[in-house]
C-alpha cells in the first residue's frame, strides 16, 4: 500500500528505472550464466538477493537532542517495520543499524564513516540537530554514502552541503517560518516582538520571518536575542515596546518553563498575542503546571499532536504503528509525550527511501548514485500512509521537500489545529541546484 | 646526544613508522579513525606541555582549538584564502590567543588559574555564538572539498589525509621530545616539580610558564586548523567546555608528563567510547569508571606506569 502511494511522476525518472531494471536483468543473467559454470557461487547469489538493505540510522541517544531522538528511534523501527511487513524493498527486508551521535558533530561524522566503511550500510540516515549534520555531512559526501536526514535545517537547501546529502522527509526551517507570517500578520497582529535564543537556529527565525512580515507590510518592532546560557529572562521583558501586538518566541531547552512563567508574570492578564514553535515543547505535556499563561496562544507544529475530531486515515494509522494516542503521548504511558511535530519525518524519509530504491532498481551499494538520481526525479508525494503528514512537494535540485504547515491553538490545557497553510506558502527561490554536482 | 635522547628519539621514529606502516594494512573504517586520533592526539600534546611538562592545569584549552579552527576556518570562507596559509594562520591564533590569555592568566595559580582559562575559553565560545553572522554560531559551517588543497595534494583523500595528520603528530611529537630535552624543557618541568625553587634559582618563571602556554597554544590551534581542512567541518561544539575536558583525560589516560602519553590516550579514549558506544549509551558512564580504576591502579597514566616498571628511560 506504501509502494501505492508514493508516485515517481517524471519521465526521466521512469526512464532510468527502466533502465535500472534492464541492466538489473542483464546483470543478473550474466552473474547466473557465470554460476553455472562456478557453482559455488549459487548459494552466494541467492544470498546477495535476500540481503537485507542495511540504513545506518544515526540518532541523538545522548546529549541535548536525546528526547528528540528517543522518539526518532521509535518512529524509525515502526515505519521499518511496516515496510518490512509489507515486503520490504525490492523483495528485501531492511535492517536498521543504529549508532549514537551524542548530538555532537565530531561523534557524528565518526558514525557516518562508521557506517560507511565498517558496517557496509547502503545509506546513512537520521537525525535532528543541525550542527550534527552539518559536521556529517562533508563525510557522508566524501564516502560517497547518501546521507538521508532529518533534521529540518536550511543546510541543506541553502547549497552549503553536498550532492549525497537529502531532506526528503521533512520541511526546512526557512519555509516553516515564512509560512507563518500570514497567519499572524492577518490574525495576531502586525506589530511584533521577536524573542529567540542567540544561536544559529535563533538566528534562522529572525531573520526569515522579519523578512516575510515585511513584505507583507507588518513590522518586527524588537528583536531580543537571549544568551544560550541563561537561565532566568525577567530582565529582557522591559525591552518589549508597548505597542507590540504580538509575541514571536522561540525558546529551546528546559529553561522554557522559567521562560513562559516569567513572561505570564511580567504581563499579568493584559498580555499581547503569543506565537512560538512547538519545538520548546515538545516532548513536554501543555497541562505542565506553569505553563498555563500560554492559554489562547498559538503555536506551529510540523504534525499536529492532538489528533482532533476527524483525523485523517493516514494519521491515525501512523500513530498506531509509532504507538502515539490520539494526544500524542505514548500508548503505554500518557505522560511521555512524543516529538509529535518532527518524528513524522523519520516515517516519510524511509518511505521515500524505500520509494527511491524500487525506482532505481537499487541492488547494492553500486547503485547509490541511481538510488539518488531517482529520488531527484520525485516531485508529488501524496497524502498517504507514506506521508501521513500531508502532501508534499520534492525539489530535486534543492534536495529539499515542502509541505503543509500547521498553526493550533493552546487551550484547556491541549491543543486545537486553528490553520494549515498551503504548501505554495513555504516556497522560496531556489539557492543551489545539486543535480549539476558530480557523483 | 646522551643514551636516553638516542633511545628516545628511535622509539619515537619508531612510533612514527608504525603509523606510516598501518596505513598500508588497516581497514577503512581504523584507518579513518586514526588520521582522526593523530589529529587530536596533537590537541593533546599541546596540553600536555602546558599541564604534563609545566604544570599549569588549564580548563579552557578549546579555546585554542578553536582558535585554530575558526582562524583557518574564516579566513578560508570570508578572505577566500587558500588552505596552506589558512593553515599557517590558524597556527598563529592559536599561539596568539594563548600569549594573550596567559599574559593575563599567569597571574592566578592553581585553582584559580583553572577558574580563568575556564572563563576565558566561555567568553571564547559565547563569542563565537555571537558573532554568528560570519562564524554560522552553534550550526558552523563546511570547508568546501575544492578548497581543502594544497598544491596538488586533495586533503579530504583518504591516504594524504592520514599522511597529513600522521605529519602534524610527528611534528608535535618531536617537537614536544625536543623541547622536554632542552634546557627550556628542564626549567619547566622544574617550575612544576616546585616553582619557589626554581624562582629563588633566578628563572624568570612567569616568562617560561608563557613560553610553554604559547607552544600549547600554538599545537593546539595546528590541531584545530588541521581538523577542520582535513574533516571539512568547523563548529561551535569544537570550543565548548566538554573539548577543554577531553585532552586532560587524554592526557591523564594516556600519561602526563610523557610524550607518547597523549597519543595512547587519545587512542585508547576514542576506542573505548567508539566499542562501548555499541553496547550501551550510558558510554561515557564506561570511560568514567576507566577513568577512575586508572587513576585508582596507575594514577600516572598508562605510559607513566611503562615509564615506572619497564622503560625508566621514556621521555
Amino acid at each position: 500500500m506504501a509502494r501505492k502511494t508514493t508516485q515517481i511522476q517524471t519521465p526521466a525518472a521512469r526512464a532510468r528505472s527502466r533502465r535500472s531494471v534492464l541492466k538489473g536483468l542483464a546483470a543478473t543473467g550474466g552473474a547466473l550464466a557465470g554460476a553455472q559454470a562456478l557453482p559455488g557461487l549459487v548459494p552466494y547469489i541467492q544470498a546477495q538477493s535476500s540481503a537485507p538493505i542495511k540504513i545506518g540510522f544515526q540518532v541523538h541517544r545522548t546529549g541535548i537532542g536525546a528526547a528528540y531522538g528517543r522518539w526518532y528511534d521509535r518512529t524509525t523501527t515502526a515505519a521499518a517495520r511496516v515496510i518490512n511487513e509489507a515486503g520490504g524493498i525490492n523483495g528485501r527486508p531492511i535492517e536498521i543499524i543504529t549508532e549514537d551521535d551524542g548530538t555532537d558533530p565530531k561523534r557524528g561524522a565518526e558514525v557516518v564513516e562508521k557506517f560507511a566503511t565498517l558496517h557496509g550500510c547502503d545509506i546513512a540516515f537520521g537525525t535532528l540537530f543541525s550542527h550534527v549534520v552539518i559536521g556529517s555531512s562533508p563525510r557522508a559526501g566524501e564516502l560517497k554514502i547518501p546521507y538521508f536526514v532529518v533534521s529540518e535545517g536550511h543546510h541543506v537547501a541553502s547549497g552549503m552541503l553536498n550532492r549525497y546529502t537529502l531532506q526528503p522527509g521533512i520541511t526546512d526551517v526557512k519555509s516553516q517560518v515564512q509560512a507563518m507570517a500570514p497567519f499572524v500578520h492577518d490574525n495576531l497582529g502586525r506589530k511584533v516582538t521577536m524573542i529567540f535564543p542567540d544561536f544559529a537556529f535563533g538566528h534562522d527565525h529572525r531573520d526569515y520571518f522579519s523578512a516575510a512580515l515585511e513584505k507583507l507590510g507588518g513590522e518586527v518592532v524588537a528583536k531580543i536575542a537571549i544568551p544560550p546560557t541563561e537561565s532566568s529572562f525577567t530582565r529582557y521583558f522591559p525591552k518589549i515596546p508597548r505597542d507590540t501586538e504580538v509575541i514571536y518566541h522561540v525558546m529551546v531547552g528546559p529553561a522554557v518553563l522559567t521562560f513562559v512563567k516569567e513572561l505570564g508574570e511580567f504581563f499579568g492578564s493584559s498580555r499581547p498575542e503569543l506565537f512560538g514553535f512547538i519545538d520548546s515543547l515538545e516532548a513536554v505535556d501543555i497541562a505542565t503546571p506553569g505553563l498555563e499563561f500560554l492559554e489562547g496562544s498559538y503555536f506551529w507544529e510540523g504534525n499536529p499532536r492532538y489528533a482532533g475530531a476527524n483525523p485523517s486515515e493516514h494519521d491515525s494509522f501512523y500513530r498506531a504503528q509509532v504507538g502515539v494516542d490520539a494526544d500524542g503521548a505514548s500508548l503505554d504511558d500518557p505522560k511521555d509525550v512524543s516529538t509529535y511535530a518532527h518524528m513524522w519525518g523519520c516515517w516519510e524519509t524511509l518511505h521515500v527511501v524505500k520509494a527511491g530504491m524500487e525506482a532505481a532498481g537499487y541492488q547494492g551499494i553500486g547503485d547509490r548514485a541511481a538510488l539518488i538520481e531517482a529520488v531527484e526525479a520525485m516531485t508529488d508525494l501524496p497524502h498517504g500512509r507514506a506521508h501521513p503528514q500531508g502532501a508534499k512537494l520534492f525539489n530535486g535540485k534543492t534536495h529539499q521537500v515542502f509541505g503543509h504547515q500547521y498553526i493550533s491553538k493552546v487551550g484547556g490545557g491541549r491543543m486545537t489545529l486553528a490553520h494549515t497553510t498551503s504548501i505554495e506558502d513555504t516556497f522560496y527561490p531556489d539557492e543551489v541546484d545539486y543535480t549539476t554536482q558530480p557523483f | 646526544m646522551s643514551g636516553a635522547t638516542r633511545k628516545g628519539v628511535v622509539l619515537h621514529l619508531g612510533v612514527v613508522a608504525l603509523l606510516a606502516g598501518l596505513q598500508f594494512v588497516l581497514p577503512a573504517y581504523h584507518h579513518g579513525n586514526l588520521a582522526r586520533v593523530m589529529v587530536l592526539a596533537s590537541f593533546a600534546l599541546g596540553y600536555n606541555v602546558m599541564f604534563g611538562y609545566t604544570g599549569l592545569l588549564s580548563l579552557g584549552h578549546a579555546m585554542f582549538f578553536a582558535a585554530g579552527l575558526y582562524g583557518m576556518g574564516l579566513a578560508m570562507r570570508h578572505l577566500g584564502l587558500p588552505a596552506l596559509p589558512a593553515l599557517a594562520l590558524g597556527v598563529l591564533c592559536g599561539a596568539a590567543l594563548a600569549a594573550l590569555v596567559g599574559l593575563l592568566a599567569l597571574r592566578t595559580a592553581g585553582v584559580a588559574f583553572m577558574i580563568v582559562t575556564l572563563m576565558f575559553a566561555q567568553t571564547g565560545y559565547l563569542t563565537i555564538l555571537y558573532f554568528g553572522a560570519f562564524t554560522r554560531g552553534d550550526e558552523g559551517f563546511v570547508i568546501p572539498r575544492a578548497a581543502r588543497r594544497i598544491g596538488a595534494l586533495d586533503l579530504s583523500e583518504p591516504t594524504t589525509r592520514y599522511f597529513a595528520a600522521l605529519l602534524l603528530l610527528g611534528l608535535c611529537l618531536f617537537a614536544t621530545l625536543a623541547l622536554v630535552r632542552s634546557s627550556t624543557g628542564r626549567v619547566l618541568i622544574a617550575i612544576r616539580e616546585n616553582e619557589d625553587r626554581a624562582r629563588m634559582l633566578g628563572y624568570d618563571v612567569f616568562r617560561y610558564k608563557l613560553l610553554a602556554m604559547v607552544i600549547s597554544g600554538a599545537m593546539a590551534g595546528a590541531a584545530g586548523a588541521a581538523y577542520g581542512l582535513l574533516f571539512g567541518y568547523v563548529g561551535a561544539t569544537f570550543a565548548s567546555v566538554q573539548y577543554s575536558i577531553f585532552p586532560l583525560l587524554w592526557v591523564l589516560l594516556g600519561g602526563a608528563g610523557t610524550v607518547l602519553g597523549p597519543l595512547v590516550g587519545t587512542l585508547f579514549m576514542f576506542y573505548l567510547i567508539d566499542l562501548s558506544s555499541g553496547f550501551t549509551s550510558a558510554y561515557m558512564l564506561i570511560a568514567g569508571v576507566a577513568l577512575v580504576l586508572l587513576t585508582l591502579f596507575a594514577p600516572r597514566g598508562l605510559m607513566g606506569l611503562v615509564r615506572a616498571r619497564l622503560v625508566p628511560w621514556l621521555p
